[in-house]
């Protein structure tokens, strides 16, 4: 069992245009950790630097089992295997 | 070039009236690789701000799971400027995440809430390139090609 990553098209480049990639971990931040080792280069396209602490790219949406995970305590959100992850980047602009 | 019908044309113009002086935005989306804009999805903007938009977070995973589900994509991804010309941002290039998506702006400076003509303009912004491209206004979508003959499996690569 791992945990279902569901990639957007932007993030397809680095999963081989998979929609949709396997990952392991207990939390959020282990998850991007395991993703990374088998899709280099796509964790710096989730997280960035804040103020010396690394946190999720504010355009970048993520949610476990269709909660967002900011209201789930962000990187330290927990999730264990058979949750559904989904990384959307936000609609956005000015 | 953005080829899209006079009614859906019309809805997003009078969305941006409608939400004027703050942005509106929203999609409309079209079957996966059709480049037809077909159905259109007002969006709320979260931000309700004359100078900012964004999708709702929820509304966002909701709106993704609903094109997954019927095989669609954000064919336009639309927005309003209320002040300043239909070109995109610096904001709106650094953030424009659909490469495959046609960017419309529309802006509602000269006119506000009052109807009459206004600049309605679609881009493709891919890896922070902005080109502009000719907006085509038909009263209807000419049919879809005939489908070839094979499962969706296929279609979907796996």
């Amino acid at each position: 069992m791992a945990v279902e990553v569901r990639i957007p098209t932007i993030l397809r480049p680095y999963t081989g245009d998979q929609k949709s990639v396997e990952a392991r971990g207990a939390s959020l931040s282990a998850l991007i950790d395991d993703l990374e080792s088998n899709h280099p280069g796509i964790k710096d396209r989730l997280l960035e630097d804040k103020d010396g602490a690394v946190d999720l790219r504010r355009f970048v949406n993520v949610y476990v089992n269709d909660e967002d995970v900011r209201f789930l305590g962000g990187l330290d959100a927990p999730v264990t295997d058979g949750d559904q992850v989904v990384v959307l980047p936000a609609v956005a602009g000015g | 070039m953005l080829t899209i019908d006079r009614a859906t044309y019309d809805a997003i113009v009078a969305h941006a009236f409608r939400d004027h002086p703050d942005e509106a935005c929203g999609i409309v989306a079209g079957p996966e690789g059709s480049d037809r804009p077909e159905r259109l999805v007002e969006m709320v903007n979260a931000a309700g701000s004359p100078t900012f938009y964004e999708f709702d977070s929820t509304d966002l995973l909701h709106l993704y799971r609903d094109l997954d589900e019927r095989d669609e994509e954000p064919v336009v991804i639309y927005h309003s400027h209320t002040a300043t010309e239909a070109y995109p941002s610096r904001t709106d290039i650094g953030l424009a995440m659909e490469p495959n998506a046609h960017y419309v702006l529309v802006s509602t400076r000269e006119q506000g809430n009052i109807d009459g003509p206004v600049e309605f303009r679609s881009y493709r912004i891919v890896d922070g390139e902005v080109t502009e491209e000719e907006v085509t206004v038909v009263d209807t979508l000419s049919p879809p090609p005939a489908k070839h003959v094979t499962s969706q499996g296929d279609l979907d690569g796996r």
